[in-house]
């Protein structure tokens, strides 16, 4: 593990270079991000320079979260507080403003082109930017840049370690190219009550149709049941991603009646926790294409 | 036109074929025991053995997930355990049976609650609470329809016992024997048809499906095989309209079902021929002197 015997050294220098100076008081960059994929980013950025803390946690959901006062706590002994945007946290400009910190807001997806779902220049921004690799890039770029300005002693580190995690990114988004060129062309497209994956599909070309009808979680009519099975049977869906719908065997069902192959679990707005199957931003995109293209192939 | 609302949703998708074949199967073993269940003053019961089922479930749930086997294992020894132990206790001490069950099921209930949620999600719960019809796999079928062949077999078996002890409890223990035992395999039979019914509509309703088919019989028929020929109709007349409601309109299938049989009820306790409201108060002519 060549990075993480580097990251080590850099640590350890930075640790001396500490020692040598008695009136630095803290050796970290302290550095809050609003949801885990993130505070992943500037985890693989910031490397060992810098302390980063998730606000919304892995497993939980940023669209439906709301602030604690330990979070505006974390945010007023923060130095750099980064954000999706694509208002995606509506509730952080005021938490920042009220925390009484001097935390820079960097949005980490300014210089995307955002995907609007709902047609014209007005229409609200589609926030989950992220799932195109390419826009990680862009993020991972913008995260380097706030960094350097916080923190100009490590500027050198913060370029060399983005250096790096770009060039693993690269290598990502061509390994998704690659999964996507093996499935033929008229079977990549999956039906998905996920709202999340609109940059996905814009970039690698999976077209993800949304069930229509399904509106809740609870328990659905003969109706919806039907309404799904048709759509699926006429648009020729190969495999469906169907986790809202909370009974397993009604997902069974429809596979069974349609043809379709049943696809895993996408994930989409948060990692998992250290066990699970996207502990970090690259696993989670290599799990969601694994799950994709083993549902698609032929 | 007619077609398309009534039969087509049948011929287009097989999860509606499925789900009518599991309700015929329900109909014809559940109507029955909800029958007898009536006419021995026990359709509470049925309501109490369908909540002391959720642990036994909920535990086969917790170890093997949504497994069929497992969590119709668990319904039945739950069930039976209850039955059981609340009959002994009924029949060794002051404490009379509807007391002695209310405690069983209430403990089951709270142990089951206390289960479920310890590891599962509400979600979960809501599975073992409200099950599909929409959902029936090949095995649940042949479970279902295994449950109900058992029960009718049995019925046939404990047929004259049963009828007797509804009308006259104490005729039957002066020439035979049989009371106690086919009190108890009435009982059993109670229990797996709570099983089967909660694999289809959920513990909540699964009793929905045996009670009321029975409580619209007695409206029409005075004699006990007129009644089960009634109720067995009735249910499955529900179960089918149930159906077509839930497809054509967006209500859940199972309430839908439960619901198409409270209509019926309703209209039975108003139009029925046995003691219905409206021939209690315009009687017959013919009865006139």
């Amino acid at each position: 593990m060549p990075m993480h015997r580097r990251a080590l050294l850099v640590a350890l220098m930075a640790c001396a270079a500490t020692a040598l100076r008695p009136a630095y008081a803290s050796d970290k960059v302290n550095v809050v991000a609003t949801f885990s994929i993130l505070a992943d980013f500037v985890r693989n950025v910031g490397g060992d320079r810098v302390e980063v803390t998730a606000l919304v946690g892995p497993g939980a959901d940023a669209h439906v979260y709301t602030p604690s006062p330990s979070d505006a706590k974390k945010i007023a002994a923060a130095k750099l507080v980064v954000v999706n945007g694509l208002g995606l946290e509506g509730w952080l400009p005021r938490l920042v403003k009220s925390s009484g910190g001097t935390a820079t807001t960097l949005v980490a997806s300014s210089g995307i082109t955002p995907l609007r779902p709902g047609g014209g220049h007005h229409a609200e921004a589609d926030p989950h930017a992220w799932q195109s690799v390419a826009n990680a890039k862009i993020y991972v770029g913008n995260i380097r840049d706030a960094l350097m300005t916080a923190d100009p002693d490590g500027a050198a580190t913060y370029r060399s370690n983005a250096e790096q995690y770009l060039a693993r990114l690269d290598a990502l988004d061509r390994e998704v190219r690659e999964a996507v060129a093996q499935i033929p062309p008229e079977r990549r497209k999956v039906i998905s009550s996920h709202e999340a994956f609109g940059y996905f599909a814009a970039a690698y070309g999976i077209a993800f149709v949304a069930p229509q009808g399904v509106s809740t979680e609870s328990e659905p009519s003969a109706r919806d049941l039907a309404t799904i099975i048709r759509q699926i049977r006429k648009e020729n869906i190969p495999a469906v991603f169907l986790e809202n719908i909370s009974d397993p065997r009604l997902v069974e069902r429809i596979a069974a009646e349609t043809g379709a192959r049943i696809g895993g679990t996408l994930y989409s707005d948060s990692l998992t926790g250290e066990k699970g199957d996207a502990p970090t931003y690259i696993d989670m995109v290599r799990h969601n294409i694994r799950a994709v293209s083993s549902a698609l192939k032929s | 036109m007619l077609y398309d609302v009534l039969i087509s949703p049948f011929t287009e998708f097989e999860f509606m074929r499925r789900a009518l074949a599991g309700i015929i199967a329900l109909a014809l073993g559940g109507a029955p025991i909800g029958v007898f269940l009536m006419l021995r003053r026990m359709s509470l019961v049925g309501d109490a053995m369908a909540h002391a089922i959720l642990p036994g479930a909920a535990i086969g749930f917790l170890i093997s997930g949504l497994n069929l086997f497992a969590m119709t294992f668990g319904g039945l020894i739950a069930g039976f355990a209850v039955a059981i132990l609340s009959g002994i206790v009924a029949r060794t001490t002051e404490l009379k049976e509807d007391a002695s069950l209310a405690t069983f099921y209430l403990v089951s209930l709270a142990l089951g609650v206390t289960i479920v949620s310890m590891r599962g999600t509400n979600i979960d719960l809501l599975h073992v609470l409200f099950g599909n019809i929409l959902a029936l796999d090949d095995q649940t079928l042949l479970v279902i329809a295994f449950n109900a062949t058992i029960t009718l077999l049995v019925m046939a078996v404990i047929y004259r016992p049963l009828v007797i002890e509804c009308v006259d409890p104490v005729f039957l223990r002066t020439v035979s024997r049989s009371g106690a035992p086919t009190h108890l395999v009435f009982l059993a039979l109670v229990v797996v048809n709570l099983v089967n019914g909660f694999h289809a509509l959920g513990t909540l309703l699964a009793v929905g499906l045996m009670i009321l088919p029975a409580g619209i019989a007695r409206f029409w028929s005075r004699d006990i095989s007129g009644m089960i020929a009634i109720a067995v109709a009735s249910a499955m007349v529900s179960g089918y309209a149930g159906l077509v409601l839930s497809f054509q309109t967006k209500v859940p299938s199972g309430p839908a079902i439960i619901l198409v049989a409270a209509l019926l009820y309703v209209f039975s306790v108003l139009f029925g021929n046995v003691s219905g409201l409206v021939r209690q108060l315009f009687p017959g002519r013919h009865l006139e002197a």
